[in-house]
């Protein structure tokens, strides 16, 4: 009972609050927003991580020690630098691989295949989800029960098992992991886009901008969409990471990035069978790839809880 | 003496917020009799809702609450941990709030929180409880009650949902009721009915009322006392014939202005306003928290904190260096005459 | 009688509900058969309790629902023949709750500006200052131009809302509850604006609302709709002074002036609350009318014409109507 009592009180509350400041002319949207996001950790370390390693993808021509092609079986297997190994050479500050290729080199050109399949995935799953969700939420009736259907479909099928199939069937390439993946992950974009629809679209501003004579196009692209972009943005942080474990999880299996180009999943793949001997081998993907993911994903975190802070508990 | 239901005494309640601590309500003191009603009013953000679940206990965490005095029938209730006071909380006093849609359980029939809501405090079979809450919907002008008791909230209108809310405040037979905006989400003629239906009620239990509310017309119909709020402080208390027929503060005043009154006003000439907006709470204010919107400001009014001078009869009170001086020379005149 | 801007000519709007799970859907009359003129330059007030039709009524009269029965003609064109933006620059919409109204991520500035953007406004050159012009008008400062909606006090984002609706200068402004989100000393200015601009600029207003004193103070007609339909209309001096529906005497009954020797009300309304999906048979209001009598459930009133509008209520004959306005 207390419970049911006590949800109005905190709502209540913060009306309280808000309206006690109601006077007071604050600060413009923007500003707050650039103090809320230099006060947010977890945001700062995941844009920082993320920043790194989209350095490393941009100027991986120019900071790489090595050719990451470049086979040499006479310098296979070479341990990192921190190794306590007489093999150990700055040359080659991350070792080399079973094929002497150099590891760090590897893994700053498999950050451009890792960055690029994810970004591109997100995009399209992106367009995809939310233009259906979108649309679903605004016009609602039967273009909603169409595209429940759609979503519906799409959620019976197996995303790993649809992607090998058809990767196996098609012949694997950047291209084809790229378009499987991003016709596979909208699901996501499109639920919480259409809620997010219906919810801004019940809003008065919506009926004045139609009692203005506005059209369904400019109202859901310069009322509605500004409203659920930090939704989206969300969302594409979190799609972006799926995609590239997805990718990794191809990759591992064969499926996705073929050799020799450098792709981290694979790197992983090609490491499974010495994780035994050299263990850095394995180690040293595994680290950037869970580095990346967990940055993307702090930065999506912490993007939500700037642009919505009242959602924050 | 023992009639008095709530005594409390310099309330205060502090927030603390990103731009520094928000100054939510300032030393209130308020008291409320057997079978009297007292009705906060005032507007957004004055911190009457606050008291009120500072009353409760029921203030969101990060919010601090302190007084000199607490006590409800006599027993102080300050800091006497949470299990005593949700022992008092709903059997000595209970709460009505704004919106009774969210304040049922949507997933429990009226019956069933109606039984909870007694059988919670006190030894009874469950019986009894029905019977209660029968009895008690059929007081609230709910008719078949017993065939009310099967249903959900949603099932009910807001009128009907309000008035259930009102009976499920009764059940334990409380000695307050604290009621928020009871009528603000419901339409005219239902408000009246509720409003009617809460003084009957009252009378008839005799109870305490608090009475939390923005609409004068609701205050001067129903209350016995008036306590102002503005900015956190209450800025006059009376009888509601003292405040509705000489009210002392500019505030008061003002707001009075500000209300159209069928029969009074004239058709579509200018109301009353107060310019201005309400002042930020955040950090402390040196004079009148009404200075920058009063139109009798003085140079003194901004200077030091204003007392609450009491009026010559007792239970009035007025935060407003104006009203001292008149106070103090309506005696003199009184005496000359 | 000036000329008449807007008139509806017996229009109604049923939704079908949905009554659940592999049920049949049951039409809901929302509006069911109303007649309205709008002369122009006068203040028509719209009262009734929730759920009695007005904001389905003010949304049709915006062209945002097409009636699915009668007609509605504006200016005297039939509405249906007009295209969004035509009857756009006619009849504007000021809503309830100023925190809802305004686009949050836009500038005050764009807000205003939108009615021109949308109308094709040749001269974009102009813009800002015609949106400082209707500023200074409804009393906004020039310096909010670039701020945001949560800049402002609720107050002030009502104004934004106001000169939003007047920058293209329509002719018929609908005001839902224009004042009831808004703080009492608010509450005065909005109001004392709205008659401001009333005379200023030539305006028409349709104002729902159900707060009675408020209706009293703005306008020059009333009418007063329960469950689709308008029981009684007339001149605002008249239904005040002497109403003739008894669910209009409930509703002026239950006003609560700012009295203290008066106690609260009772309205003799009863607690069966009208459901739009469940009609009474017969009139409407019959379940709660005090001053019912054996025919009313059986027999619809027909409406009765008064000496400045008319009435629906089986307790009026021709004449008798006609007869009680002399005495």
């Amino acid at each position: 009972m207390t419970d049911v009592i006590k949800t109005p009180v905190g709502g209540q509350a913060g009306s309280i609050l808000s309206s006690g400041l109601d006077g007071v002319l604050e600060p413009s949207p923007g500003s707050l927003l650039r103090k809320r996001i230099f006060g947010h950790a977890g945001l700062m370390i995941g844009g920082g991580v993320l920043l790194i390693i989209f350095l490393m993808a941009i100027l991986a021509p120019v900071i790489s020690p090595g050719d990451p092609y470049d086979q040499d079986l006479s310098r296979k297997l070479i341990p990192p630098v921190w190794h306590e190994s007489e093999k150990a050479t700055w040359e080659h500050p991350l070792g080399t691989d079973l094929l002497g290729r150099d590891y760090m080199s590897r893994l700053f050109y498999g950050a451009r295949i890792s960055l690029l399949i994810g970004f591109a995935a997100m995009l399209i799953s992106g367009v995809i989800g939310t233009t259906l969700g979108v649309l679903a939420g605004y016009f609602g009736g039967k273009v909603d029960m169409v595209v429940n259907f759609i979503i519906t479909t799409r959620l019976s099928m197996p995303v790993v098992l649809v992607a090998l199939a058809v990767v196996s069937l098609v012949g694997s390439s950047l291209t084809v992991v790229i378009w499987v993946l991003g016709l596979l992950i909208w699901d996501r974009f499109a639920v919480v886009m259409r809620s997010a629809t219906q919810q801004v679209r019940g809003l008065d501003f919506v009926a004045a901008a139609q009692s203005l004579g506005c059209s369904n196009r400019r109202i859901i692209l310069s009322e509605i969409m500004p409203n659920i972009a930090n939704q989206l943005i969300v969302i594409a942080t979190i799609e972006m990471a799926h995609a590239i474990l997805l990718e990794a999880a191809l990759s591992f299996l064969g499926l996705g990035v073929q050799p020799p180009d450098p792709g981290w999943g694979l790197m992983i793949a090609e490491a499974k069978g010495m994780i035994f001997f050299d263990a850095w081998l394995i180690t040293i993907p595994g680290v950037a790839l869970f580095a990346l993911v967990l940055s993307i994903n702090l930065l999506g975190d912490g993007m939500r809880d700037v642009t919505a802070p009242e959602n924050r508990n | 003496m023992s009639d008095k239901i709530l005594e409390v005494q310099d309330l205060t309640i502090d927030i603390p917020t990103p731009s520094g601590t928000l100054h939510a309500v300032q030393k209130v003191s308020i008291h409320v009799d057997r079978g009297e009603t007292l009705c906060i009013v005032g507007e957004s953000g004055c911190g009457k809702s606050l008291t009120s679940l500072a009353i409760m206990d029921l203030l969101p965490r990060k919010a601090t609450r302190t007084a000199t005095r607490l006590e409800i029938a006599g027993e102080s209730v300050f800091d006497i941990g949470e299990r005593r006071m949700s022992d008092i909380r709903g059997n000595r006093m209970s709460m009505i709030f704004q919106e009774p849609m969210t304040s049922l359980n949507p997933a429990y029939t009226i019956g069933d929180q109606l039984s909870e809501a007694l059988r919670r405090h006190k030894k009874v079979s469950r019986g009894e409880a029905r019977d209660r809450a029968v009895f008690l919907l059929e007081k609230v002008g709910i008719t078949a009650a017993a065939s009310r008791l099967g249903q959900y909230p949603h099932q009910l209108s807001g009128g009907l949902r309000q008035r259930v809310m009102i009976a499920m405040a009764l059940m334990c037979g409380p000695d307050l009721i604290i009621a928020d905006e009871p009528t603000t989400a419901l339409d005219v003629t239902i408000q009246a009915q509720i409003l009617h239906l809460l003084a009957e009620l009252q009378r008839e239990f005799n109870m305490g009322l608090i009475l939390i509310t923005h609409d004068l017309g609701v205050v001067a119909r129903i209350a016995d006392r008036v306590a102002v709020m503005y900015a956190g402080q209450i800025v006059e208390t009376g009888t509601a014939e003292q405040i509705f027929k000489a009210p002392a503060h500019p505030y008061t005043r003002g707001l009075l202005a500000c209300i159209p009154i069928p029969g009074q006003t004239e058709r579509g000439a200018h109301l009353g306003a107060i310019p201005g907006i309400v002042p930020s709470l955040v950090g402390r204010m040196p004079g009148c928290h009404f200075a920058s919107r009063c139109p009798e400001v003085r140079d003194s009014c901004n200077s030091a904190p204003i007392p609450q001078f009491q009026g010559a009869e007792p239970g009035r009170s007025v935060r407003c260096l104006l009203a001292d001086e008149a106070a103090v020379r309506q005696p003199a005149q009184e005496g000359a005459a | 009688m000036s000329e008449i801007v807007l008139e509806a000519r017996d229009i109604s709007r049923s939704f079908m509900i949905s009554q659940g799970f592999m049920r049949a859907k049951r039409p809901l009359h929302a509006v069911n058969g109303v007649n309205l003129k709008l002369h122009r330059g006068e203040v028509l007030a719209l009262v009734g309790e929730s759920g009695c039709g007005k904001t389905t009524l003010a949304k049709m009269l915006l062209g945002l629902l097409p009636p699915s029965a009668g007609s509605l003609e504006l200016d005297g064109k039939p509405l249906a023949s007009l295209s969004h933006l035509e009857v756009a620059r006619i009849v504007q919409p000021i809503f309830q709750d100023p925190y809802s109204s305004l686009n949050p991520r836009k500038s005050i500035g764009s807000i205003i500006t939108l009615p021109l953007q949308v109308q094709g406004d040749k001269d974009p050159a102009s813009w800002r200052q015609r949106a400082e012009e209707i500023m200074e008008l409804v009393g906004l400062p020039r310096r909010v131009y670039n701020n945001f909606p949560s800049q402002l006090s609720g107050g002030q984002r009502q104004r934004v809302a106001i000169a939003r609706a007047l920058i293209n200068r329509p002719r018929v402004v609908i005001c839902d509850e224009p004042t009831s989100a808004l703080d009492v000393s608010v509450q005065s200015q909005i109001l004392n604006l709205l008659q401001d601009l009333r005379q200023e600029l030539g305006l028409t207003y349709l104002m729902i609302s159900h707060n009675l004193a408020v209706v009293e103070h703005m306008a020059t007609r009333i009418a007063v709709m329960y469950l689709g339909r308008i029981v009684e209309e007339g001149e605002a001096e008249a239904v005040y002074n002497s109403p003739r529906h008894p669910y209009t005497e409930a509703l002026l009954g239950s006003v609560l002036t700012p009295d203290p020797s008066l106690g609260v009300p009772d309205t003799h309304l009863g607690a069966a609350y009208p459901n739009p999906l469940d009609m009474p048979s017969g009139c409407s209001f019959h379940p709660r009318c005090a001053k019912m009598m054996p025919q009313c459930a059986q027999q619809a009133p027909r409406p009765i014409p008064t000496e400045s509008g008319h009435v629906e209520c089986s307790l009026y004959k021709e004449n008798e109507a006609k007869m009680r306005m002399t005495s």
